[in-house]
């Protein structure tokens, strides 16, 4: 049971809530209150969009435990619009096929079960191929 | 100052220990070391282990380690930095001497990493990320590697099989050392046809996870004995660097730049430049790591470090000699022993005692432990010094 290691990143896990430096304008993810690029303080709340593209990708079939119910599972780096990185499974993939450079949008899944049937199921984000207008498809 | 000295030095076999307790492991390099050394007795001793904790449900491993090596009463301590632990621990006895406080110090790497399988032992690796973000999402210490490693082979147009000659090199040197968990070569074919891990990353990209001991007595010059049995290694230089934990952190996913800082540092203080290195002992925790330590290091261009692999340079007789006695590929990756056992093959070669994989003429060595994707980088730099 790890409740409130959770529980504090919840603004994180559900609404990609990050920084920006007041200083120099880089949007930050995850907070850090400093800025990297800088060094200034940077505690000014940021909601990113959730948009963003792929960087890198693989599939995990040898997982941790709380995710070996899931395998395979594809995994990213996602370069998001705003700037940050950040590291997320890919979901709703169907049979589209992964690569370097496509559009993804954040959506919020059960990302791991904590144990028992008494464990927390802990929720955050993943990412998924960005919806289009049928129009523009 | 006195020059640091390799004194002493002791390894068990690598491998899946049943049998072994990581105690007794520990005991059993402890004691070589102390025997090689020819009786010299400790004042302080650094342990460097990742995992314990968790996998054998052992802490306080300084007291655990000094208590069933006949040493207690002796300052003892941990030292963890995930991978880099064992190069950790070597830096932690290196400053002791240093200091002038302790005249002999004990650096004991040791990891027991079969005390659990499966899902338990992909979480305990996972636990050396960035646990809120990165360990959460599912990943994995090869998945991260992986994704390194796709982008790597699609910014430098990597063909399928480039990394093979890091496999085949390691296996290659692990067939002269009796200490390697595989001791046998292995062809290309075998690399070629092996089940992919995590896309592109495959078994022989990977190194195996293992159990082991590897034990180091660090001395000053002036404090051996009158009829010191073997050629002086010293220790030239060291340095430590870290980097971002998140590999999503990173400004550019290619560089690793705490390896680069940590040579550069160690190089500075040894008064080397990277032509006087006769051979480096890289930390190919998986063979795009190995390719990324070479180019930060400076032995190779960005994004042309595999190919030295791939032109048979790294092998025992090639132009730049790397993981003489099977590196981490086949030796076996023993977790946080990982540095000290780099640490006691480098100051074997140097002592001329290699045996078949002995090579030629060598004065100086560079030893270098990651902990994860180079997050933290040790380098060490070694030489042999002839009186």
């Amino acid at each position: 049971m790890e409740i409130s290691r959770h529980w504090r990143l919840k603004q994180q896990r559900y609404a990609l809530v990050g920084e920006v430096c007041p200083h120099c304008d880089v949007k930050i993810f995850p907070p850090r209150d400093v800025c990297p690029v800088c060094g200034g303080e940077a505690k000014t709340t940021f909601a990113f969009s959730g948009k963003g593209e792929v960087f890198s990708y693989t599939t995990i079939y040898e997982a941790p435990t709380g995710y070996d119910q899931t395998v395979p599972y594809t995994i990213a780096l996602v370069k998001l619009d705003e700037g940050p990185m950040i590291t997320a499974q890919l979901t709703d993939l169907g049979e589209q096929p992964v690569e370097i450079g496509m559009p993804v949008e954040m959506v919020t899944r059960k990302l791991r079960n904590d144990g028992d049937e008494r464990g927390v199921i802990v929720y955050g984000y993943k990412f998924r191929p960005a919806w289009k207008m049928p129009s523009q498809a | 100052m006195s020059d640091v000295i390799l004194a002493g030095i002791g390894q068990t076999e690598v491998g899946e220990h049943w049998d072994r307790s990581l105690r007794s492991l520990a005991a059993e390099a402890v004691r070589q070391a102390l025997s090689d050394s020819g009786g010299l007795r400790p004042q302080a001793l650094f342990v460097g282990n990742m995992f314990a904790p968790i996998l054998s449900r052992q802490a306080h491993l300084g007291a655990l380690v000094a208590d069933f090596s006949d040493l207690t009463g002796v300052e003892a301590v941990t030292v963890e930095a995930a991978g880099a632990s064992g190069g950790a621990a070597l830096r932690q006895g290196y400053l002791a001497i240093q200091s002038g406080l302790v005249d002999v110090a004990l650096v004991v790497g040791v990891e027991k990493m079969t005390d659990q399988v499966g899902f338990g032992v992909e979480e305990a690796l996972a636990t050396t990320t960035d646990s809120d973000y990165e360990a959460v999402a599912g990943l994995t210490l090869a998945a991260q590697a992986a994704l390194v490693m796709r982008r790597y082979m699609t910014e430098y147009r990597v063909p399928a099989d480039g990394f093979a000659g890091f496999a085949l090199t390691a296996h290659a040197h692990g067939a002269g050392n009796k200490f390697a968990m595989f001791q046998k070569a292995i062809k290309p074919e075998t690399y070629a046809r092996a089940e992919m891990v995590c896309e592109p990353l495959n078994l022989f990209d990977v190194a195996p996870n293992a159990d082991g001991a590897a034990a180091v007595l660090l001395t000053r010059r002036d404090l051996l004995s009158k009829n010191f049995q073997h050629p002086l290694v010293r220790i030239a230089g060291a340095g430590v660097a870290t980097d971002t934990l998140a590999l999503h952190d990173r400004a550019d996913l290619l560089w690793f730049d705490a390896a680069h800082l940590a040579t550069a540092r160690a190089l500075k203080q040894a008064g080397a430049s990277l032509d006087a290195i006769d051979f480096f002992e890289y930390h190919d925790s998986f063979s795009i790591y190995a390719a990324l330590s070479l180019e930060a290091n400076g032995f190779a261009q960005r994004g042309v470090g595999w190919k030295l692999a791939a032109e048979g340079a790294l092998a025992l007789n090639g132009k730049f000699p790397c993981a003489t006695m099977g590196g981490l590929k086949a030796r076996g990756f023993a977790g946080g022993a990982t540095g000290v056992y780099q640490a006691v093959e480098a100051a074997t070669q140097l002592r001329g005692a290699a045996g078949k994989n002995q090579l030629n003429g060598v004065q100086m060595g560079m030893i270098q432990s990651l902990g994860g994707p180079a997050s933290t980088a040790v380098t060490h730099i070694l030489e042999r010094i002839d009186i």
